[in-house]
């Protein structure tokens, strides 16, 4: 078994109109290669789940840039003009959830979970046409679970099982996004050998992992 | 007062609000300001939303590394004693009440404590981020802003604005004063000496309470 694959190979299991999760925060912790490769590929119709919009030369806010995006799931928009652009315009749907309503909803479709119950967003918009439950007579929002086609995470680390190491806040939703897709592909600074990462300091284990890409050195 | 002395101001006494041992969450802004005014000796842990604890200053050239940066994606750093995490991790800390108290800005706040902070409709949609989230979980809400914006009224009695949440606001901290959201109203509960009364109220739709302890705002 080899998950190392070159960047194109594994891009080009992306297809049109699958729905694509995407790691990072802002950019931090974005598979940065992979998405400019996905710009190459021009691979069109795709649904994002990311943390947010990037910045239009910065993460998967080159993506929007490119137009190849149909719909856009995100926490935040407000540092890419472009996707609020094709929001009004009704060029691209865009659906805004509260941020960590979002990572629960991936964390849940990873995780076999049905759905979560949160107290965030009640009495909002983000209420509107959801179901509310009520345990010991408290009221949640049941938002329901995410799943991707294909995730597309980043590591700074990884052996060349797939377990991976993070530095700083590069964490963020790569962990969950692992989980939640039939296909996931990673992106690292860094592949080392079966065996060199210490098993107590792996941040994720690699049976999630599918394709490994060689991001090279690139940082932030 | 300039919009930077105003800023300072009521970064300064929302400073005050901090409790030694407090682990607390500023957003973008005004409220990030507060933290350069923490003193009295006093051990505040800083949550940042994008995965750690322990958020400190902004680095040097030196420290500077890509990976560590705020919410609003900029350069900072993690003291010691930090940690990093995933978000889902990050709001289990935010929704599960590990957050004692959280300092935000606000487009609008009513006398319920409702908060409108994240969008106009067709004109500013920029999203709500990790707002509906803290304000909903954290021990205690701060709105720290301007009194009105360019003279339009900001506290009112109802938000006509699309809400970030309800009834979770319980202090607002302005140039002009600082009110307590109660069941009974808006309390101001202490007033900068350079407004009279009449003026805060002049600035602020519903009627306030004024607290018989009325103290004079110090920063």
């Amino acid at each position: 078994m080899n998950k190392i694959v070159s960047i194109e190979e594994a891009v080009s299991k992306i297809k049109e109109n699958d729905v694509l999760l995407v790691g990072g925060f802002l950019g931090v912790g974005s598979p940065h290669h992979c998405i400019d490769e996905l710009i190459k590929q021009k691979t069109t119709g795709l649904t994002l789940v990311c943390n947010d919009s990037g910045f239009p030369e910065i993460g998967v806010g080159k993506l929007v840039m490119t137009k190849q995006f149909s719909k856009v799931i995100a926490s935040h928009i407000g540092t890419n003009k472009e996707t609020g652009r094709q929001m009004m315009e009704k060029e691209t749907i865009v659906e805004l959830v509260p941020q960590g309503t979002l990572v629960e909803q991936i964390r849940a479709g990873g995780y076999g979970l049905g759905g979560v119950l949160t107290k965030t967003g009640l009495g909002t918009k983000v209420e509107e046409g959801k179901q509310t439950v009520v345990v010991d007579g408290e009221t949640y929002l049941l938002e329901k679970p995410i799943r991707g086609n294909v995730a597309l995470i980043y590591a700074n680390k990884v052996d060349k099982f797939g377990n991976m190491q993070f530095h700083g806040a590069a964490r963020n939703f790569n962990t969950l996004m692992a989980s939640a897709a039939d296909l996931v592909i990673v992106e690292a600074d860094e592949i080392v050998e079966v065996g060199d990462l210490d098993p107590d300091f792996i941040h994720c284990p690699g049976i999630f992992v599918d394709y490994i890409v060689n991001g090279g050195a690139i940082r932030g | 007062m300039d919009k930077e002395i105003i800023q300072q101001f009521i970064a300064k006494r929302v400073a005050k609000e901090l409790k030694d041992g407090d682990v607390v969450n500023l957003g973008i802004g005004l409220p990030t300001l507060v933290a350069n005014y923490v003193n009295d000796g006093k051990v505040i842990t800083f949550q940042s939303e994008n995965g750690f604890v322990g958020l400190g200053p902004t680095p040097t050239e030196e420290q500077f590394d890509p990976f560590i940066t705020n919410a609003g994606a900029k350069p900072v750093t993690i003291l010691p004693g930090g940690a990093f995490f995933d978000s889902a991790m990050s709001f289990g800390i935010i929704r599960g009440g590990h957050v004692d108290l959280t300092v935000l800005g606000a487009l609008q706040v009513d006398a319920k404590g409702n908060i409108a902070n994240y969008m106009i409709p067709g004109k500013m949609v920029p999203g709500m981020g990790g707002a509906m989230d803290l304000i909903s979980g954290a021990k205690k809400v701060v709105v720290a802003m301007e009194h009105t914006a360019k003279g339009s009224l900001k506290i009112l009695n109802d938000c006509s604005l699309p809400l970030t949440a309800v009834n979770q606001v319980n202090l607002i901290v302005t140039e002009m004063g600082v009110i307590e959201v109660s069941e009974d109203g808006l309390i101001l509960k202490e007033i900068n000496p350079e407004f009279t009364v009449e003026e805060v109220q002049k600035f602020t739709e519903p009627k306030l309470i004024i607290s018989e302890q009325l103290k004079m705002m110090e920063v």
